[in-house]
């Protein structure tokens, strides 16, 4: 049964995975000191803190940029996708 | 209840002053502008307890209602013109999310050429977002059917959003005496927005999820959701009717019908001018009558139809045009009049571009629509005060 306005429960998007149309990628380098801002920023949610270290979760990564741009310590590269 | 004179834009104001949104977010354009305005000083006076959210544009406006009217609180804009093709995007979406969201459109005419005077041409545009449309004949309904929209929207039975369609300037900036209703009195007519659900960070939900298989199905569903608005409409304004003595239709109204030979379709500020036109007609032995069109979408086609019975000949109104077809409100009426007995319509073109429309309009189309029958010949399109010497050779 279809719900009014195609609301459904959460995770849903979790289905997609939106990582494959990245063209560019990020790489989190040794320069990252756990400060936890590109994980607030980032507007998949794909960033998540481990070891005081950035880890990007690929399958949703769309490759925007927005954390390599935050990043205060210049700690993520942006290389073109090869995968 | 107390009479004050004041603008209909304040009168617009003070009915959703009285419907308590929490959320208003608007982008000012002409002439929905003193609305808005006075809403959000009615806000920042402490007066209305909201949140009066300002944005850079109509789009980010209708965004921002969508994202509060999913919170599950009670949202409201309004707009014009440009203003509203700008939030077009936003409106298929609200819709299609079934977010009962509240919103005036104030018609004014759309470029090019610019201009800021009123015709429908700008709702007539949202005709298939999903929308609810309700034009308005006065200031006084403008008021009550603020306040029957959200009731209307907010309906689990219907969960779509209603826009209040006023002519601007016409409405909007005369002045008239304006009944406001006590706040407690509206609180038992309109109770607090339960809403079906809710954006809720401890209970997660997705909105605006992906589909492909279901799109018909989810298409189908606010089809009935606007089927059903039929018999609201009609009960929510007899409810209002109980509670607050005023009467202004429910789908349509009707004015001398009964025994009408010729029966005049219009929506919106021109119904006034019709019901003098009418009785001025009437004294000279005329049998004219009038149906106004109060929703136009969900579209009233059997009510008409059944209002109309009696007549031979029907003259459809359109202060707007669909290029490369003609009268939107003419055509719905040929199309729900299709495959039934009914009497033959005559389209017209009037008012477009704040034109006047006078009595001696309302008379030149009674008489095109006699004649139409004399000679039984109905032309596709009738341009009345059409000026020929404004074309280019
Ligand atoms: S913003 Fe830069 S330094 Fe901070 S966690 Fe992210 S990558 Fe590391
Ligand atoms: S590139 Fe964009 S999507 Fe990918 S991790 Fe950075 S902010 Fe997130």
């Amino acid at each position: 049964m279809l719900r009014v306005g195609s609301v459904c429960e959460a995770g849903k998007s979790r289905l997609n995975k939106t990582g494959d149309w990245r063209t560019l990628r990020p790489q989190v380098t040794d320069k990252c000191n756990g400060c936890g801002i590109c994980e607030l920023f980032c507007p998949d949610s794909c960033i998540v803190l481990e070891n005081k270290k950035a880890v990007i979760d690929y399958d949703y990564c769309k490759g925007c940029g927005i954390c390599a741009n935050e990043c205060p310590k210049q700690a993520i590269e942006m290389e073109e996708e090869r995968n | 209840m107390s009479v004050s004179v004041m603008e209909g834009s304040m009168a617009v104001a003070e009915a959703i002053k009285v419907c308590r949104p929490k959320v208003i977010s608007a982008f000012p354009i002409s002439p929905q502008t003193h609305i808005v305005e006075e809403l959000s000083k009615m806000v920042a006076d402490g007066q209305l307890d909201a949140k009066y959210i300002r944005v850079d544009s109509e789009f980010s406006a209708a965004s921002a209602v969508y994202g509060s009217s999913a919170t599950g609180v009670r949202s409201y804009t309004a707009s014009s013109s440009q203003g509203l093709l700008l939030m077009i995007e936003v409106l298929y979406a609200m819709a299609g999310t079934r977010l009962p969201v509240v919103l005036t459109g104030v018609n004014r005419t759309v470029s090019a050429p610019i201009t800021i005077q009123p015709d429908h041409q700008d709702t007539m545009a949202l005709r298939d977002t999903g929308v609810i449309q309700l034009h308005v004949e006065n200031s006084q309904e403008a008021y009550a059917t603020h306040i029957q929209a959200f009731k209307l929207a907010e309906d689990h039975d219907i969960l779509l959003p209603v826009m209040v369609c006023m002519d601007g300037w016409i409405l909007t900036h005369s002045y008239e005496p304006i009944k406001l209703e006590d706040q407690k009195l509206v609180d038992s007519f309109l109770p607090n927005f339960v809403p079906k659900y809710r954006l809720d960070p401890k209970n997660p939900l997705t909105y605006g999820a992906y589909a492909d298989e279901q799109v018909q199905e989810f298409r189908l569903m606010q089809h009935f959701a606007m089927e059903r608005a039929k018999s609201k409409i009609e009960v929510i304004a007899n409810d209002y009717q109980k509670i607050f003595d005023q009467y202004y239709g429910g789908l349509i109204d009707e004015y001398k019908c009964d025994d009408a030979e010729v029966v005049l379709v219009a929506m919106g500020s021109v119904i006034g001018t019709f019901k003098d036109a009418v009785d001025t007609l009437r004294t000279e032995g005329v049998k004219v009558g009038i149906v106004k069109v109060r929703s136009y979408r969900p579209f009233p086609g059997e009510k008409i139809a059944q209002a109309v019975k009696n007549a031979r000949v029907v003259a459809v109104m359109d202060k707007s045009m669909s290029v490369g077809q003609g009268g939107p409100l003419a055509t719905d009426v040929k199309s729900a009049f299709a495959n039934k007995e009914a009497p033959p319509v005559l389209s017209c073109i009037a008012g477009m571009g704040g034109r006047d429309v006078t009595i001696e309009t309302v008379r030149k189309m009674v008489t095109k629509a006699q004649l139409a029958l004399k000679t039984g010949k109905i032309p596709d399109i009738e341009y009345t005060d059409f000026r020929p010497e404004y074309l280019e050779d």
